[in-house]
């Protein structure tokens, strides 16, 4: 008998057990996963629970429910991986394995910045990357008078990047939809060059934030915060004043990656980009937002990373050549507010492009442009996710590898200009 | 699009960043640099260096990479670079502006 150990029954780590459970015969395997936490939450619903449009319920279920009968599940902490003895402790027990699957997540390090676990920190300083953040903006929200919100991205990469944007977005709604909108000022601070990196999205988009009214702060690294005088405070001394500051404090991959020695600066496994091995160790695999590679930390690209990652394991087991096949595909609803959003479908190499999706030409949603379809789409998302994703089933029409059906390339080059 | 410099057209993006890094040169770095109003010194070179050695392991760039890079702090990497240091180092560099998924 072999073992399979996964760590991680977050998102990534619930589907490879799905997966890999209908995958290996049980009496040659045994797939055992950990996870300390009881809960599992829908993390994309974190966006939504501050604006009072989903309820705590809808966001949090119990993590078992979603580990397949055949699995062993076991709720502990994971203290250490011993990668040269192929055994992972716990906390008060060893488990060996024969294969690792690491599926431990990122998470906020609000500590990383200087003055951000100050006084201020939950009163008028918040993150909604968090279950209890996201709560605690939501009280605040509720009694909000106005003033200076700061919508603020530290540094990159972090988890979703684009639920800051779709924050400022629905807030804009938010505080109209309250009669108060002429009482918030919402300005958006980002490290980057701008709210739109890319130039196809730049062009399409740009348009969005001054509809919305929505200041513009960018090239912006944070040095402290400056909790007297309500300010954030950047490497050239530019202060940006706030009344209430919501904030994506840095994100990290788990301690434990650091306290095994597995990862780089922000504790983020260095991994295949294609095949998802880890680069140390070849029975180490590597997946969602654990990882280092330059895709997307997002639920969907965790998706489309597990088809091709249980192809891999299957291949590893029997000794065979790896697919190299994971291209970064991610695939993402962007809300903008007033019941609308956006879908961006992009990969390593191919920048979000025009066009329809799933089906070329029909739809129904579309690329790249606002439309309420695109919103009712994120919304049933939340069913798909917990119904469908969750139990590694596949979404019907919507391959792992990025389709360039439907897709209109209308960013062409601009004429010579010498 | 197309930039022409020291006599080169080099491919470059809409922004003005170069498309393909085996394009790039000391020549080309340092046209660069004077459109930004830099001009480059041993330092520049270094952080330059740093910045191409990190894209070539796929390393994402920012700021506080910058902290650990062991070349110069952040301090002096804005007075090598000022206004967006990493917006500006990156074009001179040669390499792609950090970018988020939008």
């Amino acid at each position: 008998m072999k073992n399979l150990l996964i760590l991680g029954a977050g998102t990534a780590g619930t589907m490879m057990a799905n997966h890999l459970r209908s995958k290996l015969y049980l009496n040659k395997w045994k797939i055992t996963i950990v996870d300390q936490y009881k809960t599992h939450y829908y993390q994309p619903g974190f966006l939504f629970l501050p604006f009072d449009t989903y309820t705590e319920n809808q966001v949090k279920k119990t993590g078992k429910k979603f580990i397949p009968i055949g699995v062993d599940y076991i709720q502990k902490k994971i203290e250490k991986i011993l990668p040269e003895e192929n055994k992972v402790k716990l906390e008060d027990e060893t488990l060996d394995y024969d294969i690792l699957i690491i599926a431990t997540g990122s998470k906020i390090a609000p500590e990383e910045t200087e003055g951000l676990l100050g006084p201020l920190w939950k009163k008028d300083i918040f993150d909604f990357y968090t279950y209890e953040g996201s709560l605690a903006l939501r009280n605040k929200f509720r009694e909000w008078e106005g003033g200076k919100l700061v919508v603020h991205l530290t540094e990159m990469p972090i988890k979703c990047p684009v639920a800051p944007l779709e924050f400022a977005f629905l807030a804009d709604s938010f505080f109209r939809k309250k009669g108060m909108r002429d009482k918030v000022e919402i300005t958006y601070v980002t490290p980057l060059s701008g709210a739109f990196t890319k130039p196809t999205c730049s062009t399409a988009l740009t348009y969005l934030l001054e509809e919305k009214g929505i200041k513009m702060e960018s090239d912006f690294a944070i040095s402290h915060v400056d909790n007297d005088k309500k300010e954030i405070v950047d490497y050239a001394d530019k202060a940006i004043p706030f009344d209430l500051l919501v904030t994506i404090p840095t994100n990290m991959g788990d301690e434990v990656i650091e306290r095994s020695g597995l990862g780089d600066d922000l504790n983020f496994v260095p991994t295949h980009k294609h095949t998802l091995q880890s680069e140390a160790h070849e029975n180490i695999f590597v997946i969602g937002d654990a990882t280092n590679v330059p895709a997307s930390k997002a639920g969907s690209v965790a998706h489309f990373q597990a088809e091709t990652l249980t192809d891999n394991i299957l291949l590893y087991m029997k000794g065979y050549t790896l697919k190299e096949e994971f291209d970064g595909h991610a695939n993402c609803f962007i809300e903008t507010g007033n019941n609308k959003a956006l879908l961006i479908d992009f990969n390593y190499v191919t920048e979000p492009v025009h066009g329809t999706f799933p089906f070329a030409k029909v739809g129904p949603l579309k690329l790249l442009k606002e439309s309420v379809f695109n919103h009712w789409g994120k919304l049933a998302f939340r069913w798909i996710y917990w119904n469908m994703l969750l139990k590694g089933i596949a979404i019907p029409f919507v391959s792992r590898n990025m389709s360039f059906k439907g897709k209109i390339f209308d960013i062409k080059k601009s004429p010579k200009t010498n | 699009m197309e930039l022409n410099i020291a006599g080169v057209n080099l491919d470059v993006t809409e922004d003005g960043y170069l498309n393909d890094l085996s394009q790039w040169n000391k020549e080309v770095a340092t046209e660069i640099a004077k459109e930004e109003g830099i001009e480059l010194t041993d330092k520049h070179w270094e952080v330059i260096a740093w910045l191409q050695d990190q894209v070539k392991k796929e390393k994402p760039l920012s700021v506080r990479g910058i902290k650990k890079s062991g070349v110069v702090d952040i301090k002096q990497f804005y007075a090598l670079f000022p206004e967006g240091p990493l917006k500006k180092s990156t074009r001179i560099a040669g390499v792609p502006k950090p970018k988020s998924c939008i």
